[in-house]
């Protein structure tokens, strides 16, 4: 994935905390998608991926924050999201993203769900923290 | 404290529909209150109306199938109505297909979907 962090300098920032902050997170992706023109389904995906991003950084990483922006390019428009949170890190990522397995009493779909919703997605995790980014475009 | 998602008596049926974005906790308030109310009022079938909600996560995803298989051990049926084209695709291409629950168009259909599986078990 491309480095859209240069996009973030003009973002929209939620600090998740509880569940009603992955409500707001799920709200300001929303907001954006729809400024950018994005056609219905596209939206549905995306904020459903943002969905169970933001409840996965809390569930699992504590709480962080999301933060969102929008990308022009030449013939396109889409919306870039990051979640960093400061938990434990995810020990193994390539299983992590396997359907169906699960380290809590989720079903398993959260990560390799959300990363089929979008059309760029990247992860990174150590000891210090997991960062999930994700961009979807519009067509 | 977080508002609750009401669960309405008609007869010997409980209809949910839910007006709001769901947080998480909503979500499993409404798991524990449709299951008393069910057993509180004898109801025989379950109706929860999503047409107002623009995602279905798989948290709320788990619900659904959860509250459908809760209902059915204590003798009543579920049917999920109101699903938007969008929240359907997305939820295929998540890895959802919701097995275990009935799904009608919208509320009449699920009215005339109950009343005949009802009728099948008299």
């Amino acid at each position: 994935m491309r480095d859209y962090g240069a996009a973030l300098a003009s973002a929209d920032t939620v600090s998740v905390a509880d569940s009603s902050d992955v409500v707001s997170a799920r709200q300001m992706v929303r907001t954006l998608a729809q400024r950018s023109g994005m056609s219905l389904v596209h939206q549905t995906k995306l904020v459903t991926a943002a969905s169970e991003l933001g409840r996965n950084m809390l569930v699992y990483g504590g709480g962080g924050v999301v933060r969102a922006a929008t990308i022009t390019e030449a013939e396109r428009c889409g919306v870039y999201v990051e979640f960093e949170d400061r938990g434990p890190g995810i020990a193994d990522i390539e299983l992590a993203l396997t359907d169906g397995w699960t380290s809590g009493s989720g079903m398993g779909l959260g990560l390799s769900g959300a990363k089929r919703l979008v059309d760029e997605f990247d992860i990174s995790s150590g000891p210090d923290g997991t960062t999930v980014r994700i961009l979807k475009w519009g067509r | 404290m977080t508002d609750r998602v009401p669960v309405l008596k008609i007869g010997e049926i409980l209809l949910v529909s839910i007006q709001v974005d769901l947080e998480d906790q909503m979500v499993m308030d409404l798991q524990d209150d449709l299951s008393n109310r069910i057993v509180a009022t004898g109801a025989k079938g379950v109706i929860i109306d999503i047409s107002a909600l623009e995602i279905v996560d798989s948290f709320v995803g788990r619900m659904l199938a959860t509250n459908a298989a809760i209902s059915r051990v204590l003798g009543a049926e579920t049917i999920v109505v109101g699903m938007r084209p969008a929240v359907a695709m997305t939820l295929v291409e998540l890895g959802l297909s919701l097995q275990g629950v009935r799904t009608a168009l919208n509320l009449e259909r699920g009215l005339k979907l109950l009343r005949r599986i009802s009728a099948g078990r008299a």
